[in-house]
């Protein structure tokens, strides 16, 4: 049982939770996910890790409100209970000084990208972050994203905030402008398959952190399968980071529609 | 671990079952006809999640247990992993003792209601019977351990091990399957302080997750691993070692040896066109769902496939399993797809009868080769190659041969691929200096368990590969003896 201690709304339909676990506060790093489950009857779902503070023992999710699961989990207030919690699951991210990193991210793809801006910061890349969102209203956490951000670059497809266009836009300004090394990009799969084509057209190496129906989060079950270069990977315990530019999208988008009819 | 045959005459000794023995002529006794287990209709147990297997009445367990020889060098003790008194146990329940016979299973054995549903006897201790040289049925072993067993839970007596004086030294177990829980269970009998930590949310690992409920009921499973807290065992769930928790971690606070029985997680594939089609999936996946996650169940939040023409890849037990729970949730056509011949099918002959019963389709000497899939990307049918069988290969077993050019294409709404599992990698990339094989699976000292790093045993599936919960529960009792012995010779 892990307490809730302090729940934000961030938009319209994504919640932040501040959640108990200083076990996992204190071995995650950037790139790292846990398993979520809620009461006796819950499903099992994985949600990427947006922070931690090792001295509260807490760490951060950010759930967006897309089904039956992630409802009854945006729907928790502070003081309250988060049944089952694991983790940390999967690969952290791998961190170097690359030179210029852009990070590309939408959705709620913005939230697990904060740790990784954080430590490519810190690393001494230059950072520039790429946050798109359809709308004005759907842009969240913007002060956290710019604190470790050299530049933060705001698109919205109705052109409500910041820059008109989609996140590839904001990416190819950038790319037209200066040396990108590195392209980190999360967000949801149709996103992130447009960032990984565009990158490659420029050469740019490009990982994406894939989010896929998972069922156990450590290599048992297999759901999470995807193919990365003609090869069957588990996002689970292989990524959930992987070379954009090797992802089949289109099966991976496939796949997340499986259980669509049976929910 | 050596049978102690002084014990064992010692304890054919004593009057009571020198008595026993005197009472009925063996003649008399091998002719008794081995008992039949009652069992649910098929027609009526195909369509709903309720144990299969009855069990016992007490008068048909009487007088199976009648049939028992007592023999002076008991063959049955040789094919059980964890050495249960067979003779004492078997004895004790027909002179109607039947708590007696449950204490005597856990004498040896930390889950013997479990071990009574899902052993492959008849390839154990059923299978060195005397009975079988006189050309008669072996003694029910499994049946009458299921019963007394379920006996004893049932008087609602159940008895506690005794244990040893504790001696405070903390002990850690990597895993909550039957390797963990039987190793938990004779360290605790030692005196340990021990603690397993499970990465579910659900105690019981492969017994929960793996078999379902009308094989194994969870209730089953979870009186046993009561049993073992009420012996102080303390189970931490949702915390993975090696994740949540590292090594250093762990020999931080004080544990002074860890058990790995971390299991083989990982879901082998065959790597063949479409086999990540949506509707394809493991058997772990789909068993999980269902066992663990009640996706059966109205109540669940958890989805689950289901397919109305399903094809399960493989022939051992986790096939089988599959196979009759996708006839559960309303497939109509339910298929084994297995690419040799029934005789070389790894399941439990008990499995297969059962599976036959409830109207399942056996595709023998067919093997998948390619599935294909509808516009939206699901799997609507599979490409069998017709297979033939050749010469006997390194396992005995006759290779099966591909037919070249007969192949068949059959509608296919749902796939469960069932062809075994490789060791979860998650424990050995974490434990600095641990060494495996080629396949995964950690290297121990076969006969004590000890892995290259001192503090470090292991067992089950991790270091086996896959295997059966007998032989899991084997290498816990087996680890735990040799961690004992190292402990106190230090």
């Amino acid at each position: 049982m892990n307490k809730i201690v302090k729940k934000e709304v961030l938009s319209q339909n994504v919640v932040k939770l501040e959640v108990e676990a200083p076990l996992i506060a204190k071995s995650r790093k950037a790139g790292h996910f846990v398993i979520v489950k809620l009461g006796k009857y819950g499903e099992r779902i994985p949600l990427t890790i947006a922070g931690a503070d090792t001295n509260k023992g807490t760490i951060d999710l950010v759930i967006q409100n897309v089904g039956k699961s992630s409802k009854k989990i945006c729907e928790l207030n502070e003081g309250d209970f988060i049944t089952d919690l694991v983790g940390p699951l999967g690969k952290a991210t791998h961190i170097e000084n690359f030179g210029t990193v852009v990070c590309a991210c939408g959705g709620v793809g913005t939230a697990p990208m904060l740790p990784i801006i954080e430590a490519m910061k810190k690393a001494g890349n230059k950072v520039i972050t790429v946050q798109a969102a359809r709308t004005k209203e759907l842009i969240i956490l913007e002060d956290e994203i710019k604190k470790y951000s050299d530049e933060v670059v705001i698109m919205t497809d109705d052109g409500s905030y910041g820059n008109k266009g989609l996140v590839t836009n904001g990416i190819e300004d950038v790319i037209n402008r200066e040396k990108v090394d590195l392209c980190v990009t999360i967000g949801p799969a149709v996103m992130m398959k447009f960032v990984s084509l565009l990158t490659q057209k420029y050469n740019i190496p490009t990982v994406a952190s894939l989010n896929t129906i998972m069922v156990d989060g450590t290599g048992m079950c297999g759901a999470c399968r995807v193919t990365v270069g003609g090869k069957t990977k588990f996002v689970c315990v292989d990524g959930p980071e992987f070379d954009a530019h090797q992802v089949d999208f289109d099966e991976m988008m496939m796949r997340l529609n499986s259980y669509k009819d049976f929910e | 671990m050596a049978i102690n045959t002084e014990y064992l005459k010692a304890q054919r000794n004593e009057p009571w079952r020198e008595e026993l023995r005197k009472s009925t002529k063996n003649k008399e006794r091998a002719d008794i006809p081995r008992v039949k287990m009652p069992e649910l209709n098929a027609e009526y147990r195909s369509k709903n999640y309720e144990e299969v297997n009855l069990g016992l009445s007490l008068d048909q367990a009487l007088l199976e247990a009648k049939r028992c020889l007592d023999c002076p060098d008991p063959q049955c003790m040789t094919g059980c992993p964890v050495e249960i008194n067979i003779p004492k146990f078997i004895k004790n329940i027909e002179r109607n003792e039947i708590l007696e016979a449950a204490k005597t299973l856990k004498e040896t054995s930390a889950l013997p209601a479990v071990c009574g549903r899902v052993c492959p006897q008849e390839k154990q201790c059923e299978s060195k019977c005397i009975h079988l040289k006189m050309k008669k049925e072996a003694v029910a072993i499994g049946y009458l351990e299921r019963f007394a067993s379920d006996y004893e839970r049932e008087s609602g007596s159940i008895s506690v091990p005794e244990l040893a004086k504790s001696n405070g030294i903390k002990i850690a177990v990597v895993g909550s399957g039957p390797a963990g829980l039987s190793f938990a269970g004779d360290m605790a009998k030692y005196g340990y302080d021990v603690t397993v930590f499970e990465a579910l949310h659900e105690i019981g690992g492969v017994l929960k997750y793996g078999i379902p409920e009308f094989r194994l009921p969870n209730d089953i499973v979870d009186v046993e691993i009561d049993i073992l807290q009420k012996m102080g065992v303390k189970f931490i769930t949702n915390c993975i070692v090696g994740k949540t928790i590292s090594y250093e971690d762990l020999q931080e606070e004080g544990f002074k040896a860890i058990f790995v029985a971390s299991g083989a997680g990982l879901p082998n594939f065959m790597n063949i066109p479409g086999e990540n089609l949506s509707g394809v999936l493991s058997s772990n996946e789909y068993l999980t769902r269902v066992n663990l996650m009640s996706a059966n169940k109205e109540e669940s939040d958890t989805p689950v496939f289901f397919g109305k023409n399903v094809a399960v890849v493989g022939g051992g037990n986790t096939a089988m399993d599959s196979v009759r729970t996708a006839r559960r949730l309303g497939a109509e056509k339910a298929m084994i797809v297995y690419r040799r011949s029934e005789e070389e099918m790894p399941a439990r002959l008990e499995e297969v009868k059962h599976a036959k019963e409830e109207g399942v389709i056996f595709m023998n000497l067919n093997n998948p080769i390619e599935y294909i899939g509808d516009d939206k990307g699901r799997v609507k049918q599979m490409v069998v190659q017709k297979m033939e069988l050749g010469e006997p290969d390194a396992s005995g077993r006759r290779k099966p041969v591909e037919i070249l050019g007969a192949t068949e294409t059959i509608d296919v709404d749902m796939v469960v691929v069932a062809i075994g599992v490789s060791p979860n990698p998650l424990i050995p990339s974490a434990f600095e200096g641990l060494n495996v094989s080629k396949w995964g699976t950690i290297i121990v000292n076969q006969d004590t368990l000890q892995t290259d790093l001192p503090d470090v045993f292991a067992g089950g599936d991790i270091v086996r590969g896959g295997a059966t919960v007998i032989l899991a529960m084997g290498d816990g009792r087996k680890a735990a003896a040799a961690m004992h012995k190292a402990l106190t010779e230090k």
